[in-house]
């Protein structure tokens, strides 16, 4: 049965984007069936009652769909287990007694708005860059009127699964989107109504990505590693066959 | 003010046609001139903002999540309806048509949901075309399922992620605009007040949440797509940000509010595990294609799931509704659930669960046809259930493993436990057949609106009328009003109005943080919530909604008193958000129980204990009762106007699933 467990937070402060950060310790009595953001709801009714301020952390849906959520967990971002979000995660995958660092995602192009919460506008400039089909409401013909095999739609719905949270950058050392410019770049080449634009799409999206401050791929694969999502990094190898067609062909 | 729904003349098939050939247009000159701000960017939002900016508008879009994507639409997880038919059993318009108002209990506007089925097969149609990967057959055609309340295949879907591939379609679209430049857009803003001019609506305030500034908004035309209210509840599937803010502050310049007390709670969500509970986790209706629903049929039975034998279970969704079974509508299942429940079949810990079990068909429908594909003769029950079990993987895998996460238990081999949860509200905004509010110039789409779904809105429709409203419906209606406002200057924001509007959401800021209480908004928040759940939630009677409404106007009391917001106006305050939210929720609140007390019936989701049939079906009044409530509010009070429903074109009978 449920025993309650005592936790030792080393948690991230930092007022705004410009002040400095700190750690900052704080003590929680846990229930193993929790999650680790209801966790931080009690600790933050502590500290209101007490009279201090609460921590600032981004979080919505709570149940690992929005990509809102974006907590660095031991290190590890959205914590210790595999292909799940920080919301999913539960306090049972941890000890009574443990101490737990949390800190937000680290980039350049994701500067920190409050302790946990980051911006990741860049990840909107890039899907504004081209990471859509061009087509105008009214415009479409039949949906059953271009079939596409079972095989190629399940393989565009994986690459299409992509939360946009973030956790791919802020797992790379060289804070690299290309996980997630892959995954779209994927997912659109894959389908034939991605066609007429595929060439323009990636190099477009790719500019984007580069002046957004993101890094280069080195393959080290931990962006695959951490995705909640469980986006392969096979979506990179085809991001980048995709663009040198792209650049070959002159775009 | 005699309510007008402005329902074309014509037969019903062809209100639609013949409006739209005949609505005003706007020129694209004209076009280029006028503004509409746009405030939510989920299925409804996004997909408005960037048909309008396609059309040539100029749209402000707002958001109070951190990007467009994150609106709860993205949550949506079993499916789309369609007439299209595809399937070849028997479906048609006027099938999806006939079955969403009944689906509703004959509660909603014949005009409007005719309108829903027509551009619902446009509405796959454009998401294909932008790259939304739905499931597919072998043969590369559309793949679909069953949902509750229909006897036909008519469901779309993209395995347990519906919602999500939906919304990134319609928010590739946005984007794109945004990239163009057609639409700005305002992520972390929450609108806090509605500018109103000449009795029109002209801006919004809207609240930069990271800086925590006002700012002055100007639009020719203000479209609200900003969800329901289940969060009223506290407790339920809705987003943590999810509110009723923007629609709230809109009612109270004028908007009438219809229907508030039709809420939908959901039947199959994962139970209440502690206090600490922060929301609860629908799992999707479509594994009631494939679950089956059941208790034991001995009260306070504490045997394991599996230990329990065939014939001491009671799969008492099946046997009070031979023709439906487990696909009966929300509303039924949900009380059935709470039935057996309250006399002591629960099961699990809290004995307030019920067992949603997939062995029958993991073992007799897929491991029996898969064993046959592979010419495996006299299968072992262990074959049977590892190659049905690869089955469900792959339709419901991503659900499984949700409920793995949360309860640490394993659905392939042991039942789910489930209970019902607020999920979705089908009162919001009054609207007419043109998506407008009583404002001039204020309009509502998607949930925010009352108009589609009556008193219980059928599974796979919320996302097919938020996307309708946006594609389809708002591109034409809009121009009717717009057509008369091509002479209309952008209006200074230094206007009077826009100056005492920001002065009004400035002092209730300044009045929220000045309390310095000792209680969190929080346990304010979940105060209210057992307020409304226990009161005017799956059951509702006259004692205890009269009751609510004396606690939360109590409640309401304190919180103006003792509330303890933290931190400074002028920052990332998200417990200043938070408190400004649950404010709201405070007036809401009292608003559902006086509808709910008002609408001497039961009908839909709204269960009135007074008014039952013997058998526990819901007792509906259509002599009185056959009007939409809309609220208005004036004088720190609400008056409530009627807006007769006429059925002209199929036959009002008690809804029946047997």
């Amino acid at each position: 049965m449920t025993h309650d467990m005592n936790i030792k937070l080393k948690v991230w402060r930092q007022e705004n984007t410009q002040a400095p950060g700190r750690f900052e310790e704080h003590q929680v009595v846990a229930n193993p069936d929790m999650s680790f953001l209801e966790m931080f709801d009690v600790l933050n009714e502590q500290l209101i009652e007490a009279g201090k301020d609460p921590i600032a952390f981004d979080h919505d849906c709570r149940e690992g769909i929005c990509g809102m959520c974006s907590m660095v967990i031991n290190g590890r971002p959205h914590g210790p287990k595999r292909g799940i979000t920080t919301c999913q995660l539960h306090m049972r995958s941890f000890k009574d007694g443990d101490t737990i660092t949390v800190e937000p995602w680290r980039a350049n192009a994701f500067p920190v708005i409050k302790d946990l919460s980051v911006n990741r506008n860049a990840f909107d400039r890039i899907i504004a860059s081209g990471g859509f089909v061009s087509v105008n409401a009214g415009n479409a013909v039949d949906a059953n009127a271009i079939l596409i095999p079972k095989e190629i739609a399940d393989e565009a719905f994986e690459a299409a699964t992509c939360i946009g949270c973030g956790a791919c950058v802020s797992a790379c050392k060289n804070a690299s989107a290309m996980l997630f410019v892959g995954a779209k770049v994927t997912q659109l080449s894959m389908l034939p109504q991605g066609q007429p634009e595929r060439e323009s799409r990636v190099v477009a999206m790719v500019n984007q990505m580069d002046a957004e401050g993101f890094g280069a791929c080195t393959n080290t694969g931990a962006c695959a590693a951490e995705c909640p999502k469980q986006i392969p990094l096979s979506v990179i190898a085809n991001l980048n066959k995709e663009y040198y067609k792209a650049k070959l062909n002159g775009k | 003010m005699k309510l007008d729904a402005k329902i074309p003349q014509g037969p019903l098939a062809e209100k639609w046609t013949n409006y739209r050939s005949s609505v005003p247009l706007v020129n694209p000159a004209n076009k280029r001139n006028l503004e509409i701000i746009v405030v939510g960017t989920g299925l409804a939002g996004a997909s408005a903002a960037a048909t309008l900016a396609e059309l040539g508008y100029k749209v402000k879009a707002f958001c109070f999540q951190d990007s467009p994507r994150r609106a709860h639409s993205i949550a949506a997880q079993g499916g789309i309806n369609a007439a299209k038919n595809y399937q070849n059993d028997g479906d048609s318009t006027h099938r999806l048509f006939y079955d969403t108002i009944k689906g509703g209990d004959f509660r909603a506007r014949e005009g409007n949901v005719y309108r829903l089925a027509e551009v619902s097969a446009n509405i796959i149609d454009q998401c294909v075309a932008q790259g939304v990967p739905f499931a597919r057959e072998y043969g590369g055609t559309l793949s679909n399922r069953s949902f509750g309340g229909t006897q036909v295949q008519r469901t779309f879907y993209a395995a347990g992620q519906t919602g999500q591939q939906l919304l990134l379609g319609a928010y590739s679209g946005l984007e794109r605009q945004v990239g163009i430049g057609n639409v700005k857009m305002y992520s972390r803003h929450e609108m806090i007040e509605l500018v109103v001019i000449d009795g029109k609506a002209r801006g919004i305030i809207a609240r930069d949440l990271v800086t925590g500034k006002l700012e002055r908004h100007f639009g020719h035309a203000v479209l609200l797509c900003t969800g329901g209210y289940g969060n009223v509840f506290y407790l339920s599937t809705n987003a943590m940000g999810s509110n009723v803010t923007a629609a709230w502050k809109a009612h109270k310049k004028g908007a009438f509010f219809g229907n508030p007390c039709f809420t939908q709670i959901h039947p199959t969500c994962i139970p209440v595990s502690g206090h600490y509970q922060s929301k609860l986790t629908l799992m999707s209706e479509s594994l009631r294609n494939d679950g089956r629903i059941w208790v034991p049929k001995k009260q306070g039975d504490n045997r394991h799931p599996n230990d329990i034998p065939e014939e001491e279970r009671d799969y008492y969704l099946e046997r009070r509704y031979p023709a439906f079974g487990n696909l009966v509508p929300r509303d039924i299942a949900s009380r059935a659930a709470k039935e057996r429940c309250d006399a002591g079949y629960g099961v699990g810990s809290s004995k307030m669960a019920v067992y949603l079990d997939f062995r029958y068909n993991m073992v007799n429908k897929y491991g029996r046809a898969e064993a046959s594909k592979k010419g495996i003769e006299n299968p072992s029950e262990d074959v049977l259930v590892a190659l049905g079990r690869e089955v469900v993987k792959e339709k419901y895998g991503n659900l499984f493993d949700m409920y793995k996460q949360i309860t640490d238990e394993d659905p392939y081999e042991v039942p789910m436990r489930i209970y019902p949860a607020v999920h979705y509200t089908m009162g919001g905004l009054w609207v007419d057949y043109e998506l407008q509010t009583t404002v001039p110039g204020l309009y509502a789409l998607g949930e925010a609106n009352f108009s589609d779904h009556g008193a219980n809105r059928l599974g796979a429709s919320a996302l097919m009328q938020g996307l309708a409203d946006g594609y389809f419906v708002i591109p034409y209606t809009i121009g009717n009003y717009l057509s008369k406002e091509i002479h209309t200057k952008a209006i200074s924001t230094d206007h009077e109005a826009f100056v005492a509007a920001e002065k009004a959401a400035s002092d209730r800021i300044n009045q929220l943080m000045k309390i310095q209480g000792n209680k969190s908004v929080e346990s304010y928040h979940r105060a209210l919530g057992l307020i409304m759940w226990d009161k005017c939630g799956m059951a509702r009677n006259e004692k205890g909604l009269n009751e609510a409404i004396q606690e939360i106007r109590a409640l309401r009391e304190d919180f103006y008193k003792n509330v303890r917001v933290p931190g400074k106006i002028e920052e990332f305050n998200p417990e200043l958000d938070k408190a400004g939210r649950v404010a709201d929720f405070l007036e809401l609140g009292e608003l559902m129980c006086l509808d709910a007390l008002n609408r001497n019936e039961s009908c839909g989701g709204h269960f009135r204990e007074e008014y039952q049939t013997e058998e526990g079906e819901a007792m509906r009044d259509d002599d009185k009762y056959a009007y939409v409530a809309a609220w208005e509010f004036a004088n720190d009070s609400w008056n409530m106007h009627k807006e007769e429903l006429h059925f002209e074109n199929i036959k009002v009978q008690q809804r029946s699933y047997k």
